[in-house]
């Protein structure tokens, strides 16, 4: 992972043990045993929830629209998200903050942040609403996602939002990430009179 | 002794934390009355206990002490031990700085200043959970591997637990440790500033073992962790680094893993971000591209300038930072033992140096052993404390080479604005004449 450069060892740095390792500890083979007991996909459908987000694999059959979301959000959101998901006493806004990203104050929000419209899915069906996880139905899951998108500005009044159309929404931050290059900083090991 | 700002008070209102950094008073009999008397001070707070000071200090009369004069506590039918009841303020804590307004999705960190080994105790390891913390009956849990696997399986803990088990020490550090201090001071101990940090032996088994009897299909490059809380935490992870040394653990300091710490079942990822080391782990789903969850686009991402984020920054870079003395003590002068300790996710520790001047000049510290890969190393340095004002801090260098750089140093190459991930700065604290400790990054 990162070329190995001689470190100078100080004088008077006194490195006790530090040769120690783990690795004499780790039998490294695996035993030959197996003790899993093989399951069938039918099985272990209820806890197959996730969203593979860049292409929705994984979106179940189902589909919503902003109405119905507007009323699902209505009736167990507002608590916590307040008014048009605008903040709530639990919650800070999940609308708006698109654009905010080259200012000094990035505002997160699904429509800001979020680069795949599935994100809203996995995350609401996993996760919310908070005092009740993983008790609405895919309907619903849609039409809230529906509702919030449509608050952010990202899909008209008329959306429905289904295994094929949550895909194709176009979110503002999708090209917004870049994958890890650190180590990116290049400190020198100054002794005396640095700075 | 105590902060004015932006303090718990059961934090700063605190004796013990100071009385730990006193170190007993040099003794001069040719010094004025008001050194004296501060003597006296000092002697009454430490009794005769002068070993390491320079002169005579006279110590009081002894009487035997009640301890002696009768029976103890008796020993218990059955119990578990705590800690001293005048240990009690010794607790995680939330940070005072950055509250959120619920405590589910939240955390707690460790109160470093108190950790006097490597080895967190496990009351004490930080928290970090999304939606609180289940206690997951054993008996009932099951893990399930399947995706991209030519047998999907499940096992119950009793079938984890039959696998030989394999022990090791890791730390753990949260990739938002140190997010409300990095261009001004915010939070004034180093549990603040530095507690979403913890470490110990962590007990379970290769996570490639189980992938290797599920059998990984061809292009198998990705799996996806979640966990069986309410938040259903996911993060997906390479299969490069999970065959190279994740393990299933189901233990850690020789006993079951507290519920907070992902009883009974988590991943553990050693050396990378502390969220990717999913508890109360139910099912790993073997695939060929990462998932790109809320956990890893909206969230555990750094920005960047232009507007941009960093995505699928794992690793804890090598870090360091001075807990003894540290925000919030009061020193005296005379002989101080600096002590801190020095992690990096990318190897083993292979020097600590420490400054006494705000980083124009830097000495070698001692590293306490065993040095061990992506584990907690403690490091020590005498300072014979004049009295003058001082910024002390340390800085790390890794088995790769890399030296812990300097928030300014970071600041060349990332955003420092919002909630800013993965803060492995040089962190200093300065001291005044009066010894008190601050917080003093800038
Ligand atoms: C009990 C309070 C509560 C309720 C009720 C609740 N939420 Fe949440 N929600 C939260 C909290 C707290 C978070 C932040 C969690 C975190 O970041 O770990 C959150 C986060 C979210 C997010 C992520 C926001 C972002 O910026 O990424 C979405 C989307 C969301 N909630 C949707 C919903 C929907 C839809 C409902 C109703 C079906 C709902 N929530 C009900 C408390 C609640």
């Amino acid at each position: 992972m990162r070329s190995l450069k001689v470190v100078s060892i100080l004088t008077g740095l006194l490195a006790i043990a530090a040769c120690a390792t783990q690795e004499t500890q780790q039998p490294v083979a695996r035993p030959d045993v197996k003790f899993g007991k093989p399951i069938a996909a039918a099985d272990l459908a209820p806890w197959n929830i996730d969203v593979r987000t860049p292409d929705g694999v994984g979106l179940p059959a189902g589909r919503g629209t902003v109405a119905e979301g507007k009323t699902v959000y209505e009736a167990k959101c507002t608590v916590c998200h307040g008014v048009d998901a605008k903040g709530g006493p639990v919650y800070g806004t999940m609308v708006g903050g698109i654009g905010s990203f080259k200012t000094n104050t990035r505002v997160l929000t699904p429509g800001s942040m979020y680069p795949y419209a599935p994100i809203l899915f996995d995350y609401i069906n996993r996760a919310m609403p908070m005092d009740k996880p993983q008790s609405l139905s895919a309907n619903e899951v849609y039409a809230v996602s529906a509702y919030i998108l449509n608050l952010n500005g990202l899909i008209p009044d008329s959306a429905v939002m289904d295994q094929n159309s949550l895909v194709k929404v176009q979110m503002p931050n999708r090209d917004g990430f870049i994958i890890d290059d650190r180590p990116d900083t290049q400190a020198v090991r100054c002794m005396t009179n640095c700075k | 002794m105590r902060q004015k700002i932006g303090v718990d008070s059961a934090l700063t209102d605190d004796g013990l934390h100071a009385r730990r950094a006193v170190v007993p008073a040099a003794t001069d009999p040719t010094e004025d009355s008001g050194r004296r008397q501060f003597l006296r001070r000092g002697t009454m707070l430490a009794g005769g206990a002068l070993a390491g000071g320079m002169g005579l200090a006279r110590a009081a009369p002894l009487d035997v002490p009640e301890s002696n004069k009768g029976f103890g506590k008796p020993i218990a039918e059955n119990d578990y031990g705590m800690p001293s009841k005048f240990e009690s303020k010794v607790k995680r804590r939330r940070t005072d700085i950055l509250k959120n307004r619920q405590n589910f999705s939240d955390w707690s960190m460790t109160p470093l200043q108190d950790q006097l080994g490597t080895v967190t105790p496990n009351g004490l390891i930080y928290e970090r959970h999304h939606n609180g913390t289940p206690d997951i009956d054993p008996a009932t849990h099951k893990l399930v591997i399947h995706g991209m696997v030519r047998q999907p399986l499940e096992f119950s803990m009793a079938d984890l637990m039959r696998y030989p088990s394999v022990s090791k020490f890791y730390f753990m550090e949260c990739s938002g440790n140190g997010l409300t201090d990095w261009l001004k001071p915010a939070s004034t101990t180093v549990q603040q500033t530095h507690g979403l940090l913890s470490a110990g032996q962590w007990t379970g088994i290769p996570v490639a073992w189980l992938l290797d009897e599920a059998g990984l299909e061809p292009g198998a490059s990705w799996a996806l962790f979640e966990g069986g809380d309410g938040s259903g935490h996911v993060r997906s992870l390479p299969m490069k680094k999970l065959l190279d040394d994740c393990l299933l653990v189901y233990a850690l300091n020789g006993e079951m893993l507290r519920p907070e710490n992902g009883y009974p079942l988590r991943l553990f990822v050693p050396g990378w971000e502390g969220n990717v080391s999913v508890k109360w782990l139910r099912r790993i789903k073997v695939g060929d591209k990462p998932w790109h969850t809320r956990g890893e686009t909206a969230r555990y991402t750094d920005p960047m300038p232009d507007g941009k984020w960093r995505q699928f920054s794992f690793e804890m870079e090598c870090k360091s930072v001075v807990t003894r003395p540290s925000g919030g003590m009061t020193i005296t002068p005379g002989m101080q033992e600096i002590q801190g300790f020095a992690w990096s996710g990318n190897g083993k520790i292979k020097a600590v140096d420490v400054t006494l001047d705000g980083g124009k000049n830097w000495q070698g510290a001692v590293l306490e052993g065993p040095v061990m890969d992506m584990s907690l190393t403690r490091f020590r340095y005498r300072w014979d404390w004049k009295g003058g004002p001082a910024t002390i801090a340390s800085r790390a260098v890794d088995s790769t080479g890399y030296v812990q750089p300097t928030v300014q140093d970071i600041q060349k190459s990332r955003a420092i604005v919002g909630f800013v991930q993965h803060h492995n700065g040089v962190f200093p604290w300065s001291v005044n004449a009066n010894g008190e400790v601050k917080n003093a990054i800038a």
